[in-house]
Formats: structure tokens, sequence, C-alpha cells
């Protein structure tokens, strides 16, 4: 994840309280996915970003996970949603987040 | 009928594709110099995974781009490409060429009109293919190479030794140092070179190009005119087009579609009777991705600098042909998402001439090679594009869902270009467009590309051009008087 979205997602955590926030991926690659999340979880593994050392504990999904995907407007998800449904196959990037959500959920417990 | 029905046509009559292979440069791509700052060790590891100019000119993507292959052929072609070599390959191609490191210095040295490039005068005279008589050259000993490079001056290696270097333009001004004087001589020897190429395979002269557009991306020009431009006119005068004007036209990537349309469009108001399109090379996108490459063992592929010109002029008849009335530009209220860039740059185009998706017998999209950017995590962005457009197709009911793989491949192409931004975006399949249409194997073509306006800070907007190319079925004449 690059240093700017790091910085946009810190300065909305500080705001917000990182409880309050979830981060919504549209990649259209599951390669990076495994990354991004550890980014907004634990930190960043490169230690050279604002998030380096910061465990915000952010739950990951991607938008056409059905969890997100079920919450937004009909006339809204066909409009903005239904062409990368067909395009993007999120399976494996479900997996990879649902993982990641798992470990963050029992980290709570 | 729409007003559009009636086909407007701007005639293409060639295509010069040019790769000037310059492995010696790629420790001056931005992100290899940024990287070689904070760690100069990776320099070594950079070194031993260059490839040699026979396996550049060996590898199958570089045999498609300058039309020694088709994409159709390159498909066929065992992965990975720069594990197998296409034996008997030639540096010439069908619409191109490729052009040694070496080769690639004198050009740039014959391009310098201000003392910048200072050749070694024992490499020179070392070289196997020879030095025509005539060319003003810079020349210097290795001491005196030596010493401007221990002033400041940027290395121009050859093997182990010195070719020569690059001074800096001038000693305060950010614009003119030597890493981007570099950048900027580079497109402008390489887009003059391919010009110059166009020009005797049309064994058309020179000086009868009315108009040049450059749509190289470098920012020529000094502190107080930043990327005041005008490249055009400079490779205009390289490539010995003393009648020609010229101007740039730029859009990042999208800026080739657009240089075409407003060349096309020069023509089609009698203002020129010909007009040349060219680009240059980006050195700054030389190793973009080469730390992905060596993480993965490969060599590094982003090792040359792309270029090219396509003349257009008025129509003949049944000569493949820019049809002006199709083209569509990303308006500023338009949507960036992919579907409202499919939407605008595909669906209205074809939409206006009452046509549909499934009407196109190839898109020609971004062609990045996915060699190139699977590695780094990129993903294969000419599939990316095709899977859209089949989407696309199966939203408006043209296609059904389990036809979308034969759409992929039946209307699209593995990507076979080098990450120079302006170059893979649609300009680089023309030529097998053109030889294609010829042939009569495709009736049409869609050319779509697309800019990231917004990597300049100035706003968040993308932006995009298409057009839609086919055989003329009339000349000039009758297209005009009919």
């Amino acid at each position: 994840m690059n240093f700017e979205n790091q910085g946009v997602i810190k300065r909305l955590a500080d705001q917000y309280g990182p409880e309050n926030l979830a981060v919504v991926l549209g990649n259209g690659e599951t390669s990076g996915v495994e990354v991004f999340a550890e980014t907004v979880t634990e930190g960043d593994p490169s230690y050279a970003g604002p998030l380096a050392g910061v465990a915000l504990k952010i739950p990951v999904y991607h938008v056409l996970e059905p969890e997100v995907t079920e919450s937004v407007p009909e006339n809204l998800r066909q409009e903005k949603l239904e062409l990368s449904s067909l395009v993007i196959d999120v399976e494996p990037m479900r997996q990879v987040l649902q993982a990641s959500r798992e470990k963050l959920s029992t980290a709570r417990l | 009928m729409s007003n559009f029905a009636r086909p407007v046509h701007i005639g293409i009559d060639g295509v010069f594709y040019s790769l000037a292979h310059v492995p010696q440069l790629v420790r001056f791509g931005s992100k290899p110099a940024r990287e070689l700052v904070d760690r100069p060790s990776l320099q070594d590891e950079l070194n031993g995974s260059l490839r040699s100019f026979t396996d550049a000119v060996a590898y199958a993507a570089h045999q498609t781009f300058i039309g020694n292959l088709t994409p159709e052929a390159l498909r066929a072609c065992k992965a990975p490409w720069f594990e197998n070599s296409i034996e008997g390959a030639s540096e010439k191609g069908r619409f191109g060429d490729l052009v040694d490191q070496g080769s690639f210095y004198r050009l740039l040295a014959q391009a310098d009109q201000f003392n910048l490039v200072s050749l070694d005068q024992q490499w020179l005279a070392g070289l196997s293919r020879g030095v025509s008589d005539g060319q003003r050259l810079q020349l210097r000993t290795s001491d005196q190479i030596a010493a401007l490079i221990q002033k400041g001056a940027l290395p121009l290696g050859s093997g182990k030794r010195m070719a020569g270097c690059f001074e800096p333009g001038h000693a305060e001004d950010v614009n003119l140092t030597a890493d981007i004087l570099l950048e900027n001589l580079a497109a402008k020897a390489t887009a003059a070179h391919a010009l110059s190429s166009l020009m005797a395979s049309l064994q058309m002269a020179p000086m009868d190009v009315d108009y040049v557009i450059s749509c190289s991306e470098e920012a020529v020009g000094d502190r107080y005119n930043r990327g005041g431009g005008n490249l055009a006119k400079a490779i205009a005068e390289q490539a010995g087009c003393m009648n020609a004007a010229g101007t740039d036209v730029k859009s990042f990537c999208a800026g080739p579609m657009y240089a075409m349309v407003h060349g096309a469009s020069l023509i089609q108001s009698g203002l020129c009777r010909n007009v040349a399109v060219v680009a240059g090379g980006s050195l700054a996108k030389l190793g973009m991705k080469f730390q992905s490459h060596l993480e993965k063992r490969m060599p590094i592929l982003e090792d040359v600098l792309a270029s090219f010109a396509v003349l257009l002029g008025p129509p003949k008849k049944n000569q493949p042909c820019l049809r002006l009335n199709s083209a569509s530009f990303h308006r500023v209220g338009a949507a960036s998402s992919p579907q409202g860039m499919a939407e605008g740059l595909a669906e209205a185009p074809l939409k206006k001439l009452g046509m549909k998706l499934t009407d196109v017998d190839r898109y020609a999209v971004e062609l990045h090679n996915p060699e190139i950017t699977v590695p780094s995590g990129s993903g294969d962005v000419p599939r990316t594009n095709y899977r859209t457009l089949a989407a696309l197709a199966v939203m408006r009911g043209q296609l059904k869902k389990d036809q979308m793989e034969d759409f992929v491949r039946d209307r699209g192409m593995v990507g076979y270009a080098p990450t120079q931004g302006h170059i893979p975006s649609a300009v680089s399949y023309l030529g097998h467009a053109l030889d294609a249409l010829r042939a009569g194997r495709i009736k049409n073509s869609l050319f779509i590309s697309k800019g990231s306006l917004f990597l300049g800070k100035m706003t968040q907007l993308s932006d995009g051009c298409s057009f839609l190319i086919e055989n003329a079925e009339e000349s000039w004449r009758s297209n005009v008087e009919g």
C-alpha cells in the first residue's frame, strides 16, 4: 500500500477511531491484497510508511464481497458494480480477506 | 440515419515503430535511480540481470512490436517469452526495427545541438557498425570523458567501458540538469529515428511533410517554461522535415489517440495535406518494475526506449483509414470507473455509428506486455480491458456470460508493448491493424486509449480517446464531392 493511502487511513483513524472504520478495497488482482490487509491491521510490513509500527486492527473487505454489495442500494450496485462483478474474480481475494478478519476477531476475544 | 453514418475518412499511409535497446541506461530510469541512491549495492544485481541485444531482438514481444510476428502468432509462442527466444529473429521488422545501444548513442549525439553529449573517440572507432561521414559529433579522449563524469556528467556505458557522457545544460536550472536533458534528448532522438525510418519505408521525402505532432511525454523547457514543449518541431528538424510546422499534443497515455485525431482534423479541414504523428521513448520508465523482476530472477525487461511515427493523409480507395467522425473523448463530467470509461470510449462511438460492441472485429487497448506487469502485481492489463468490454457486452445483452472468453480471445490480443506509457496505449497495434485490414482479415478495429491525469496532481480526473479504423470505400475526391 502506497504511503499516500497509508497516510489517509491513519488520519481517518485518528479522527474517527479505528474501531469505527472498515477499509474497502477495489483491487482487480489477488496479489497485494494480503499486504494491504496486513498494513491496516498489523502495520506497514515494510516499516517505511506512515503505518509502520501502527496496528490499527481495521477489518478489510473487497467491494465485491457480499457483506459490502448487500449494503449498496440496488440502483447504485447496478451502475457501479455490475460490470466489475463480471470482470473480477473476487473469490481468491475473499479467502485472503476472510482469513485476515478471522485473525482479527480471534485476537479481540 | 444519424449524421455520423456517413464516414469521414482520413488515410493512414504507414507506421514505423522502433525499440532502442539501452540496458546501460536502465540505471537512469526513475525507479532504479531512486533505489540505487538508497542501496548502491543493487547496481551489481541490476547489471547481472540486463539482456544482450541479441536476446532483446529474439524476444517474442519485441518481434511482435516491430511486425515480424502477428499478435495471433505471439499467443501461440511458448511462455515465458524471455526464456523462449525466437530463432532467426531479425532486428529489422515489417514495420519497425530494434536499435542497439551503440547506435542509439550515435543517434543521441546527432540530435544534440548544445554539446551535451560527448562520445569517446576510441569507442566510436571500435564500433562494428560504421559511422557515416558528415555527422557532427563531439568526440573526446577517454581521459576527458572520465574527467567530465567526475565533474557530474552522466556516464554513457558500453559493456565495461565508457562510450561517452552527458553533461548538464545549465549550472543552476533544475529543469536543465543532465538527467532531465538526457530524457528529453532520448525522446527527440528516438522519435526522429522512427520518423526518418517511416519516410524511408514510404519512399517519401521528409521535405514533403506538412505538419508534425509529437505526443511524447517529456516536459521540455527551462525554469520559466517547464513543459513548454514543441518537441515536435525539434523532431521534425532532426528528421529533415524542413517544410513542416509542428506542435505537441499531450494527455499522458491517451496522447497518441488525441494526436491522431488532431492530425486527421488538420487534413480534413484542408489546412494540411499530410500530418506525421510521432512519439519518442520514455527514459524515466526504464526499469520501472525492475525490483519485481530481480525478485523473480527474471531479466530486466524494461530495457528499451520505444518510439513510433504514423503518417496521415487524404484517403485513397480501399485504404485503411481513421474514421474521424467516430472519435470519442472522455468528458470532464463522465465517470472514471472501468464501466464509465468503457461506456464512454467503446459504447458511445459505436452507438453513434449504429454499431454494437460485437460489431468490432478487433479492439486495440492498452497493450502492456503482461510478462512485465504481472510479476509486480499490476496484473494482465490488456486482458482486464478485454474482459471489461466483454462484460459490458453481456450487460447490454449482446453476448452471453459464457461467451466472454471467446470475446476476449477473438476480439482481443495478448499484450506485447513495453511499459512506456503512451506507447502501449492502442497505437502499438496500428501496424498489425493496417496489415489485417489490407488483407481482409478484419473489417474494422476500435482504438481505445486511457490517460491517468491524476498523476500530475492537478485534477482527480482520468482521460481517454477512441476511434474506429476501417477501409475507405471511396477516395478523398468522391468523399468530399459525394
